[in-house]
């Protein structure tokens, strides 16, 4: 520990604290531009100077280490007159166009200009101008003439989205931000460079003139998008959400979103929100009121029930549902008698439902994974899928986690990776097997049963080697592994993993709310997301998924909802295609209008409250439910709050919810048989991966929105006889699609990558089976 | 000719012949005999930097920092690579030194890395070349070759077991890699940008292992006080100013070149090598020690001598020993316009006070310059100045803040007179005579 006095004020740091930390510690303002506690020290702005005994010249705040005794004055003259000196150098080119500025009211400029700022300008010379840029959908770099290169957004890009997007060229003051020549900025975490942009050089694209920022009232919220769920503040202006920002929570999100998190606002005020509940009659929609459709609902499914047993209604829900929402609606399809519920519609095996010890989740804390000494993920889309995931492992492989990545694309996730291994989706348990085996090895313990075929490689090795090394590691099963045909075995073989190495085994989780719905309980106790379609029901409930879209088979839960008598639609957006299937439609309010939890990978509990009142006749959900229960004459159904529902579903006050865990019973190793023929890899690309990102026009634009095509690597191009770049029919089961043949050789021999989740694949089946290729 | 001329000559001395540079020249001239010496007697590394220490050899570069001091900073027992970097990066207006040194003598240069990286355990260098030497820069990859032909640089060296692997890396011009930290940048393939210090490159420097950079005419200096000893290279100076100095002459005297003389050599000794003033004409100014040293009037400059400390005294510098002589038929005005314009231009645009106050420095010189001055500009050129000297992080803000002080401060007169006349003190046809053009544009 280092003794150091501030002002007067003394406190002792931590070896190796630079003077700014002192200060943060001590409360003691410093201001400065480049500095950002998450990214590398610049000391370029120069805004942080201050004095320090003994030293003949002022010293930048954020890169001076503290040494024992030392003594700073952040306001001596020294350090005003180099403060303002900064100043005023700062502003000498700055255009001082605060009153159209998108930035002004949050500037740290302009605030800073008041405070170190003279009134009056001695620069008499012409203003330097920067020509704008145009870098996609998100960002406007429209005035690049307000910038006062902190780089920090150069720096987030190199260090936090992983990918160096912009840069400074030129020199002197000829020096600018830009991306590389043509490039677009197409980090899904690019939004942030918004935010870190301390002036009004990087603002919103979306947001632009839409409003001043004092309009806006901010109000806490939580995503729904993943199942990190970042703490959001939400800014509304007369009940209209204008813009999203990232909460800090060091714990969750640290300061970072998304940009899928950011941007998918803009859904919340489409066209497409449905406004008022709808019944199909002789087949057309008629709006109604709620009391009639809900009239209408209660009567359907009650005669269901009556005429064919409660077995015949199944409900299936989002992820990214609330807790309360889950629980409600479990206990009204239990009232009528039915236990087919669920929330895992991407699912295909899930042999492994009453085998786990308690509800799957992360294994540890999110914070924890920094402290990692090696971790693998196992069958993930990293970093689309889990963008914040991604960023913490990136982190922490820039320290010394190993972080390893066995899956079914050649996806660069911009972390400086141990091993990476692609393998074809029928192969991810074999490869698994042989990390598994390579383990066993090392520890001198038995190869597992089933395992003994199991061919070990230099990779499977070198990653079971960085397992079995220092105090902390995990394995982490992604969305790929969870969604896979052989879903219950990767589980199995990565416990096996985890119990040979002393790793600790989790999951990443496919939504929002994937703990909170096992956590309240809306398991099936009959037919499962699968089972529903597969046997076709007279009854559904369709909670907030879109099933040509969510579904791990469209063709197959189309062609039941084509036949069932009563389709119960529940949704913010009036999705054209359900129109077709569904008999009624009940707009309920989507995260920003509806108080609910959700309950995040790591079990946490993050309770909301609606920022917005709900649009048009939009119901919160979890009122829908309680009435439509008190409609359908259930007992207990009396709640005045969705804190009741929640404490009721998940027990009073809990910060965690209790019963995580991973384990797996009585499942043995037997490695699936290979899959003869081609087979699909279907990736959920992150802005068409749910119903608001999929109505946000701005993530509509960027480049992780293009069109799927059908990407396949060269050597099965050679031998299917093809050419990248011609269209292609692509069949499955009865079911094809017209896409563009694209060349990707991160793609696995034997395989074509076809993303699920878009109007254009819709028609094709399951995300992970065979897959044929044609000629237009 | 390497040298228009010389006092006690050693780096340069003996260079006769088109084939001086070559190694068979070199060795003929009792070169690689130091390093030899060294290798075969496994001379301790202490005794090695002790030797230096004792020359008081201070960095040819321009900060003139005790080149044995900055040696024993080097973690010499951590394990792990090291390295060992030459500053050719020549940029500063008026030097012109290394660049004849990477002509005439490139194995002496050679032989001091070596040498160094022998003392500071290092087994890697890279000599980093000024981008617009280009044939310089391929006449040292040949050096290089004969060198590595010969043994003198590789693996085992001479068989002592020692290795040392040295590069040759040539920059694209950018002065400001010519700062060692920049220069470390450039050579990692980033762009060439100062690091902020600390850390300083002897603990974290180029790939973030130990390194020392020195300028080319520090190494080159090695091989001859191994040779010599340190005492005796420090008796050519004088006290706390060992050794000989390469000066680069340029400007109005009638043979302007490179000349080496002791350090403490009188300044008046020196013109008096180079011929005297041009034309005969009176000496106004003189710059002592690179662009960026403070100008200094005829009557300090002629009472100097030629060392570190009597410069010093006088107010300025003796930097990098570029001589840059100015007579009466100048315009100091257009003068500072000049090297304005070069440290702007030359700012990396990193840190805020440089970037900012270079532009506006030079802009408001070119006003005054061109007959916009306003009555209160060398006020406010004296503020701004006071805003980036010492608040930046590198040098480039102080070398761009001397020359305008200097300048401005000694000058003063003439800069008054330009803001008030809106035209120079000197009629534009003696400065057109002075300049050395021989006809008046009309």
């Amino acid at each position: 520990m280092l003794e150091i006095e501030i002002d007067g004020k003394k406190a002792q740091v931590p070896d190796g604290s630079t003077v700014m930390d002192a200060a943060q510690q001590l409360g003691v303002y410093i201001p400065h531009f480049c500095y950002h506690k998450k990214l590398s020290i610049a000391a370029s702005c120069r805004m942080c100077l201050v004095e320090v005994e003994k030293a003949p010249k002022p010293m930048p705040a954020c890169a001076t280490p503290v040494t024992n005794g030392m003594k700073v004055f952040t306001h001596s003259d020294l350090a005003i007159k180099a403060q303002k000196g900064v100043m005023e150098f700062l502003l000498i080119n700055h255009p001082l166009d605060c009153p159209i500025c998108d930035q002004g009211g949050e500037c740290q400029l302009q605030d800073m200009a008041v405070g170190y700022g003279p009134m009056k300008s001695r620069f008499s010379e012409e203003k330097h101008v920067v020509f704008h840029k145009s870098v996609g959908p998100l960002i406007s770099m429209e005035e690049m003439s307000r910038c006062i290169h902190c780089t920090r957004c150069v720096r987030f890009g190199q260090e936090v989205a992983g990918i160096m997007e912009l840069g400074m060229a030129n020199r002197n003051m000829h020096s600018e931000i830009m991306t590389f020549v043509g490039r677009s900025v197409d980090s899904e975490l690019s939004g942030n460079m918004i935010d870190l942009c301390p002036v009004g050089a990087l603002t919103s694209k979306p947001f632009r003139y839409s409003a001043r920022t004092w309009e806006l009232q901010r109000r806490k919220s939580v995503s729904p998008h993943d199942s990190v769920g970042a703490n959001l503040v939400v800014q509304v202006k007369h009940d209209t959400v204008m813009r999203v920002l990232p909460r800090e929570n060091e714990a969750v999100n640290e300061c970072w979103i998304s940009d899928k998190e950011r941007f998918s606002y803009q859904a919340l005020n489409s066209d497409e929100r449905l406004s008022k509940p709808m019944i199909k009659q002789g087949g057309e929609w008629r709006e109604v009121a709620w009391n009639v459709a809900l009239d209408y609902v209660a009567h359907g499914l009650k005669d269901i029930a009556r005429e064919h047993g409660g077995d015949a209604l199944a409900a299936l829900a989002a992820q990214s549902a609330t807790v309360e929402e889950l629980f409600l609606l479990n206990k009204v399809m239990r009232g009528l008698g039915s236990g087919n519920m669920d929330f895992r519609p991407r699912q295909s095996d899930f042999s492994a439902d009453g085998k786990r010890a308690g509800t799957p989740w992360l294994g540890l804390r999110l914070a924890e994974i920094k402290d990692l000494d090696a971790a693998l993920v196992i069958g993930s889309f990293l970093r689309k899928d889990h963008p914040l995931i991604a960023q913490r492992l990136r982190q922490a492989a820039r320290k010394y986690t190993k972080v390893s990545l066995l899956s079914v694309s050649g996806d660069d996730p911009m972390i400086n990776l141990h091993r990476q291994v692609t393998v074809a989706p029928g192969q991810l348990a074999a490869a698994l097997g042989a990390i598994v085996k390579a383990a066993a090895e090392l520890k001198g313990a038995a190869v597992p049963a089933g395992l003994e075929a199991v061919a070990v490689d230099a990779d499977a090795r070198a990653i079971a080697e960085s397992l079995v090394a220092g105090d902390k590691r995990a394995v982490f099963l992604g969305n790929v592994a969870t969604q896979s045909a052989a879903a219950t075995q990767l589980h199995a073989l990565a416990q096996e993993l985890a119990r040979l190495t002393g790793a600790t085994l989790g999951f990443l989780g496919e939504g929002a709310n994937t703990v909170g719905a096992h956590a309240a309980g809306a398991l099936p106790g009959g037919a499962n997301a699968r089972q529903m379609f597969e046997q076709p029901r007279q009854g559904y409930v369709l909670f907030g998924v879109e099933p040509e879209l969510d579904c791990a088979n469209p063709q197959l839960a189309l062609a039941a909802l084509k036949e069932a008598s009563l389709v119960v639609f529940m949704s913010a957006f009036k999705h054209a295609p359900a129109l077709e299937y569904a008999d009624v439609m009940l707009p309920i309010a989507p995260f920003s209008e509806t108080a609910g939890t959700f309950v995040n990978i790591e079990g946490r509990v993050q309770s909301f409250n609606g920022v917005a009142k709900a649009r048009g006749d939009a119901r919160p959900a979890w009122k829908v439910l309680r009435v439509l229960g008190n409609v359908l004459d259930l007992a207990g159904f009396a709640y005045d709050s969705s804190e009741a529902v929640r404490d009721e579903a998940l027990g009073k006050d809990k910060e965690f919810v209790a019963g995580l865990d991973n384990a797996l019973n009585g499942v043995s190793i037997a490695l699936p048989a290979a899959i003869a023929g081609l087979q699909r890899i279907a990736d959920v690309p992150i802005h068409f991966a749910d119903p608001l990102a999929r109505r946000a026009p701005a993530l509509q634009q960027t480049a992780d929105a293009t069109v799927p095509s059908a990407r396949v690597c060269e050597q099965t191009l050679g031998e299917l006889g093809l050419i990248a770049g011609a269209l292609v029919k692509v069949r499955q089961g009865q079911g094809e699609a017209m896409l563009t043949l694209r060349a990707d050789n991160g793609v696995p021999p034997g395989c074509v990558r076809v993303a699920a989740a878009h109007a254009s694949t819709a028609s094709l089946g399951e995300m992970f089976g065979s897959i044929f290729l044609e000629r237009a | 000719m390497a040298m228009l001329g010389s006092i006690n000559g050693v780096l340069m001395a003996g260079l006769d012949g088109d084939n001086a540079w070559r190694l068979k020249d070199y060795v003929a001239r009792g070169g690689y005999v130091q390093l030899r010496r060294i290798l075969e007697n496994k001379l301790a590394q202490e005794e090695v930097i002790g030797e230096v220490k004792k020359s008081v050899l201070r960095g040819r570069g321009g900060a003139g920092f005790p080149t044995g001091l900055k040696w024993s900073f080097m973690p010499r027992s951590f394990p792990g690579d090291k390295y060992v970097v030459c500053n050719t990066d020549e940029g500063e207006p008026g030097t012109f030194k290394d660049r004849d040194i990477m002509r005439y003598n490139p194995h002496a240069v050679i032989e001091g890395m070596a040498i160094a990286a022998y003392a500071m355990g290092a087994n890697r260098g890279y000599n980093y070349v000024h981008g617009e030497i280009w044939e310089l820069y391929q006449r040292f990859e040949e050096a290089l070759d004969e060198a590595r032909a010969a043994g003198f640089i590789g693996q085992n060296i001479l068989g002592s077991g020692f290795n040392f692997e040295l590069f040759a890396h040539h920059g694209y011009g950018a002065y400001i890699c010519g700062e060692e930290t920049a220069l470390l940048e450039s050579i990692e393939g980033k762009k060439g940008q100062p690091r902020f210090k600390p850390p300083f490159p002897a603990s974290f420097g180029l790939y973030g292992k130990p390194t020392t950079i020195n300028n080319t005419e520090t190494f080159a200096a090695i091989p001859f006080i191994l040779k010599m000893s340190g005492e005796e290279y420090l008796n050519l100076g004088k006290p706390n100013n060992g050794g000989t100095k390469l000066f680069s002459v340029s400007g109005h005297v009638n043979r302007p070149g490179n000349y080496e003389v002791p350090l403490g050599t009188p300044f008046a000794t020196l013109l008096e090598m180079c011929g005297g003033m041009r034309g005969g004409r009176k000496l106004k100014a003189v710059i002592p020690g690179g662009s960026s040293a403070p100008v200094l009037p005829a009557d300090l400059i002629m009472d100097c001598t030629l060392d570190y400390d009597s410069i010093s005294k006088a107010g300025s510098m003796l930097g990098s020993g570029a001589v840059i002589v100015m007579d009466e038929t100048v315009c100091m005005v257009k003068a500072l316009e000049r090297l304005a314009y070069f440290y702007h231009e030359e700012s990396c645009g990193q840190c805020t006070p440089c970037r900012e106050g270079t532009a506006w420095m030079y802009k408001v010189v070119r006003r005054i310059e061109n007959g916009q001055g306003k009555p209160d500009d060398l006020d406010l050129l004296n503020s701004v100045l006071g805003n980036i000297a010492g608040r930046t992080v590198c040098a480039l803000g102080d070398a761009a803040a001397f020359p305008v002080q200097s300048f401005t401060k000694h000058f003063r007169s003439e800069f008054e007179y330009h803001i008030e006349h809106k035209t120079c003190l000197v009629p534009k046809d003696v400065q057109w005579a002075g300049s050395g053009f021989h006809r008046i544009p009309a």
